[in-house]
């Protein structure tokens, strides 16, 4: 039986590291020099958004693209209006980060009329799959998996671990896929339990608060970890965990996802355990997705961005690389 | 009771339309209606009368559905009816117009006629129809006016015979008209006489409530007397002295109010020095350049039809509404005024005409409706004790009679008249040196009347200045020391001493 | 109400525990104290250790009922100012959009200045008068409805928020202001402090003045307000920045406690709870009487609302509908046709049986 359950860990932290590799593999590859692409984000609503966009930039610049921005300000007609105007300036391409997933078809329509192809890229749209190339995005039920995996590995040998989830806003995707991406794997895990779930709204104040009710509510040393959803409620967490005298990453253990700097920061503190990054590094493979196309390759519907994660001993590094590169 | 409780031989002899027996309601511990036997025939005009809380809303509101009654029957030709909302007993056939009226200002006229009841083709109302059909029903009450045009732009009195075509026309049997003239002007109120007659020959019954004595001789057939809730008598209104009647509804001799003539020593004041002088005073569609002044114990009358410039000229006295030209001394000095609160400042204080929209407070407790300009005057910090107060509150209470358990009570819950003395006492709390009274005794019964104007006369023999507007030329008669009289937004004279008669304000605003 | 109410007649010398008395008297008082105790008794069967408080490391007390007092702390601040400017028979939208303006330049100033801690607290509360002065003067001398005037800054006001943190979370670590969020006095959270002072200093500025009285006067009758001198316009300009100064303080403790300003998140929707404490508190939506203790305990019954459904375990799938049901349930209790149904119902059940 613990042998078993060894073999499966191992199986899953190999899977984890192969991921690693293939992102690398992927970040490496270039040459769009000359192209034109315009790029039409959400706006700048979360930490992570800003990331992504950033990250869109600098690898635009690596390959040498040239890359029209336009932040939507949370507004699709603002979208609407910044993909018009791209097709007006003929660009070579464009790329679409939309705030919803209904009412593109028009444009999208106006898009493939002139000619220029379109790539979605974060989340979906409902709009016919023939109106644009592809999809670029992050898989939120296989983060929810890694998360899962790697807690059951930092805790094969205990005999039981009472897990209290910091759930992220009700009904949106990366809530919904996150959870059954955790609560598959620890299936695995009979020792795991979720005995506490609740909604802190992606926000640190929102954690904060949920982790001080638990932390009230319940004898803290029944608690072995918490997972949430997203690092700023995790980052509130550990606020509440420090101030109810409870040495988080210690007593009780902690995997988030995002890998936001200020994440990693934490992780470099000892605070955190583990946390899996919603990588915002979806340029490459977009930019290298729209290249191949316009050289004529067949493109698959959905490109999946694969995530890594990060420890207290990498955390350090990764940061460096992020704040100096 | 030896009064004549007289039945005519016709009335006997039929059954009434509308007839409640031992009609009885409660508020809790208050009597509001005891054993109330009321009869009302067919094609009569019947007044029902008394004081403020004598039972009068109660009763119409328990045959209207509004209350339901705590025992006794409503029987309606006969049958006993228990409507339980206006709707039902509308569908009975008994229909009301309130004092406030009840249609949508910003409707149609024709929309308002027909409101719940439109015809319709296809889901659509037929505008042009309801127009055409409005037009046509209000030329019967001999009302030639555009149906299309919104409620609002027209007169109050427009209003209410709208409100009434639009009761009658949805068959009723019984009218019921509450305080119907308190804003009308005199030929208004003949206009809604013609229309009371015309229904009346159509066999329809109209239930009258009114606080104008003169106009329950001129239109009704029978009175019914109600105090403290219970029902005096019914008579006929041509054999009860209107004397007889006031002393029925008070439970009391009184002391005459109108019969009096102006006992003041008239133009005494003529020549002293003037607290308020105003000189031009004048704005574009509200008033022609007057001149007005009030001294010190002095009552100066305003008299007019409404919509003459009386309001108005108290407004802009009081820096309600700017002035486009002209000037104001108070004790000789030019002075600024450009808001109530300016007005305030220098010693005026103002009843307005409208003590619903314009005085009171209706949630704020009766002491804190009587500090409140006097507390305005001090500004936020210098605050009023609470034990000095509830000492102002009081004293008012006693020396106005205000009516109330105690000075916590809501003014939204007093009777008119009291709602009345408690602006009064408002103003008089203030200290002002000014007092502009206008129509100071609308709408409220004849016992709150007497004694409004016997406080008026105490006012002005303590000192203050007074400018009083009022309908009623017989009580501006009676108090003022000089009335001006004014026509269509001017100052048409002014009279003193012996010019000032009923007869002479009227002959002045006829002729000229 | 109750507060302006319990000496009734001058001679009658107010007895010191006349609270059951009052109680009695005053049910506009009686329902929203009843339901939080309901509540609180509610959460009790859910969690047995939910009266429980324990004394952390630090001596800080550790408890459910902390967590209600500490976490309803910024809807209780919001709710006073919003009680006043509903009372004037206004309505302030923004404050959720305040709270993230004055936490943002907390923060900004803070992390990125060597500017004395109070002077930044100082600023940021100049910051939420500032924004208070705009809604008055859109309401009161632009004669702006209040839904509209106070939406502009509700809409415009987290973008502020966003320019000033540049689209960041800007984190913090200075102990001075972090005291604001999370300091202690005698094991209790800083922000319980807070909003009693802010309750207290109201409370003396509105019911020891006339100014609680001239609020009511103008959002009662504003004509007949004017007609008797006051003037509405400074009545209106204080309201809302009362209002805003409640906000920015929020502002500060939901900044100081994270350590970071969160331009986009801070206070979102934080303007509904407040409304809705005020509504259950029993001041209505139209004006004039106003209860500003009975909107303290609005606020803490919608906390203990959240606080019970937190401990509850249920999924997080039902936090909306468990609200609404429970605030809909008070909101019923509070309505006097509701109640003479009921007891209607019940006492022709009783008549039959």
């Amino acid at each position: 039986m613990r042998s078993h359950k060894l073999f499966l860990s191992a199986l899953l932290v190999l899977v984890l590291a192969f991921t690693s590799i293939l992102f690398v593999a992927h970040a490496q590859d270039s040459s769009g020099a000359g192209l034109t692409i315009g790029f039409a984000q959400t706006g700048s609503e979360s930490g992570w958004r800003t990331d992504f966009t950033n990250a869109m930039m600098s690898e635009a610049e690596a390959m040498g693209i040239n890359l029209l921005f336009s932040d939507g300000q949370q507004k699709q007609e603002n979208q609407i209006a910044a993909l018009r105007s791209f097709i007006a300036q003929g660009v070579d391409a464009i790329i679409l980060a939309p705030i919803v997933e209904t009412g593109w078809d028009d444009v999208l329509q106006e898009a493939a009329d002139a000619e220029i192809p379109v790539l979605i890229i974060d989340r979906g749209v409902t709009a016919d799959p023939s109106l644009y190339i592809t999809r670029v995005a992050s898989d939120f039920v296989y983060e929810g998996r890694l998360a899962g995996a790697w807690l059951a590995t930092a805790t094969a040998d205990r005999a039981s671990c009472n897990v209290v989830e910091l759930y992220g806003t009700v009904g949106s995707s990366p809530a919904i896929d996150r959870a059954t991406g955790f609560a598959d794997a620890i299936a695995l895990f009979p020792q795991i339990q979720i005995i506490a779930s609740q909604s802190g709204d992606f926000t640190r104040s929102g954690g904060k608060t949920v982790m001080e009710s638990f932390l009230s509510s319940m004898d803290p040393s029944t608690i072995c970890a918490v997972f949430a959803h997203n690092d700023d409620m995790l980052i509130g967490a550990i606020q509440a965990m420090e101030e109810a005298g409870i040495t988080p990453a210690v007593d009780i253990l902690t995997v988030s996802v995002d890998a936001t700097n200020d994440e990693l920061q934490m992780l470099i503190d000892g605070k955190a355990n583990a946390t899996v990054l919603l990588s915002p590094y979806m340029g490459g493979p977009a930019y290298q997705a729209i290249i191949d196309y316009l050289g004529g390759a067949e493109l698959p519907p959905l490109i999946m961005v694969p995530s890594a994660m990060y420890f207290q001993d990498t955390a350090a590094a990764e940061l460096a690389n992020r704040t100096g590169g | 009771m030896g009064f004549r409780e007289l039945m005519s031989d016709a009335a006997e002899k039929q059954t009434p339309v509308l007839q409640t027996s031992k009609l009885t309601k409660w508020f809790g511990p208050v009597r509001a209606l005891y054993d109330v036997d009321f009869n009302l025939y067919a094609g009569e005009v019947h007044a029902v009368l008394g004081e403020n809380g004598a039972g009068k809303s109660t009763l119409v509101k328990l045959i209207t559905g509004v209350y339901r009654k705590d025992s006794g029957a409503i029987l309606l030709e006969g049958q006993a009816i228990e409507p339980h909302s206006p709707h039902e007993a509308q569908a009975y056939g008994i229909s009301t117009v309130y004092q406030e009226i009840n249609l949508i200002p910003t409707l149609s006229v024709a929309e308002n006629l027909f409101l719940g009841r439109q015809p319709m083709r296809m889901g659509f109302i037929k505008t042009g129809e309801i127009n055409s059909r409005a037009k046509a029903l209000l030329k019967t009450y001999n009302l030639d006016i555009d149906a299309s045009h919104t409620l609002s732009a027209f007169s109050v009195a427009v209003q209410q015979i709208v409100a009434i075509a639009r009761g009658v026309d949805m068959s009723a049997k019984v009218l019921i008209l509450d305080e119907p003239t308190s804003s009308l002007d005199a030929h208004e109120v003949q206009l809604l006489f013609e229309i009371m007659r015309s229904l009346k020959a159509r066999g329809i019954s109209i239930l009258l409530i009114t606080h104008f004595l003169n106009q329950v001789y001129e239109i009704s057939d029978r009175i019914t007397v109600l105090r403290n809730g219970e029902k005096i008598g019914e008579y006929l209104a041509a054999s009860l002295p209107k004397r007889e009647l006031v002393s029925l509804m008070l439970g009391r001799e009184l002391v005459s109010v109108t019969d009096e003539g102006n006992t003041n020593g008239k133009a005494a004041h003529q020549n002293e020095r003037s607290f308020l002088q105003v000189e031009g005073i004048a704005r574009r569609g509200m008033l022609e350049p007057l001149d007005l002044s009030v001294a010190k114990g002095e009552i100066v009358g305003l008299a007019g039809l409404l919509g003459s410039g009386r309001t108005e000229t108290a407004k802009l006295i009081f820096g309600v509404e700017q002035k486009d030209i002209g000037t104001i001394y108070v004790k000789g000095q030019k002075t600024t005024i450009r808001s109530p609160r300016q007005a305030i400042g220098q010693g005026f204080g103002m009843c307005p005409e409208d003590r619903k929209i314009d005085g009171i407070i209706p949630e704020l407790s009766v002491r804190e409706n009587i500090i409140l300009a006097l507390q305005a005057k001090r500004g936020w910090f210098k605050t009023l004790s609470r034990k000095r107060q509830e000492e102002i509150a009081v004293e008012m209470i006693e020396a106005m009679r205000i009516v109330t358990p105690d000075s916590t009570k809501p003014v939204g819950q007093l009777s008119g008249g009291n709602q009345q003395k408690v602006i009064l006492a408002r103003w008089l709390a203030s200290q002002p040196e000014l007092l502009i009274l206008d129509e100071p005794t609308r709408g409220i019964d004849v016992g709150a009347h007497a004694e409004i104007i016997q406080l008026i006369k105490r006012l002005c023999a303590d000192g203050l200045a007074l400018l009083v507007i009022s309908s009623e030329l017989a009580e501006i008669v009676e108090y003022s020391h000089r009335v001006v009289v004014l026509r269509d937004r001017k100052k048409l004279t002014e009279l003193t001493g012996d010019d000032i008669s009923e007869q002479m304000i009227m002959h002045t605003i006829a002729e000229s | 109400m109750l507060e302006t109410k319990t000496a009734v007649e001058p001679t009658t010398a107010p007895t010191p525990f006349n609270l059951m008395q009052t109680l009695s008297r005053n049910r506009r008082f009686l329902f929203p104290v009843l339901a939080l105790i309901l509540i609180l008794i509610g959460n009790r069967l859910i969690s047995p250790t939910f009266f429980t408080i324990r004394v952390g490391p630090d001596g800080r007390l550790i408890g459910s009922l902390i967590d209600i007092l500490n976490r309803g702390a910024p809807t209780v601040l919001l709710a006073i100012g919003m009680t006043l400017v509903i009372a004037a028979k206004g309505i302030d939208l923004s404050v959720g959009a305040v709270i993230a303006i004055c936490g943002a330049v907390a923060a900004v100033l803070i992390s990125t200045t060597t500017l004395p801690p109070l002077l930044v607290i100082a600023i940021a509360i100049g910051a939420g008068i500032l924004c208070g002065l705009w809604n008055g003067i859109l309401v009161a001398l632009f004669d702006i409805q209040p839904i509209v005037a106070t939406l502009i800054l509700m809409v415009i006001g987290r973008g502020i928020a966003q320019l000033i943190t540049e689209g960041q979370i800007t984190t913090f670590s200075n102990e001075s202001l972090e005291f604001v969020g999370t300091g202690l006095i005698g094991g209790f959270p800083f922000p319980i402090f807070l909003s009693v002072i802010v309750v207290a200093l109201v409370w003396l500025l509105i019911r020891s003045t006339a100014i609680g009285m001239l609020i009511e006067s103008v959002g009662a009758n504003d004509r007949a307000s004017f007609y008797a001198g006051i003037d509405a316009t400074k009545i209106k300009l204080l309201v809302y920045i009362i209002s805003g100064i409640c906000a920015a303080i929020t502002g500060l403790i939901i900044t100081a406690d994270i350590k970071g300003a969160d331009a986009n998140n801070a206070g979102l929707w934080k303007e509904l709870d407040a409304i809705l404490a005020v509504v259950i508190g029993g001041t209505a939506l139209t004006g004039g009487r106003f209860y500003l203790i009975m909107s303290v305990v609005g606020a803490l019954i919608i906390q203990s609302i959240q606080t019970g459904i937190y401990i509850s375990g249920l999924p997080p799938t039902f936090n909306l509908i468990v609200q609404a049901v429970v605030i809909l349930a008070i909101l019923f209790l509070q309505s006097e046709d509701f109640r003479r149904l009921f007891t209607g119902a019940w006492a022709k059940l009783r008549r039959q049986s």
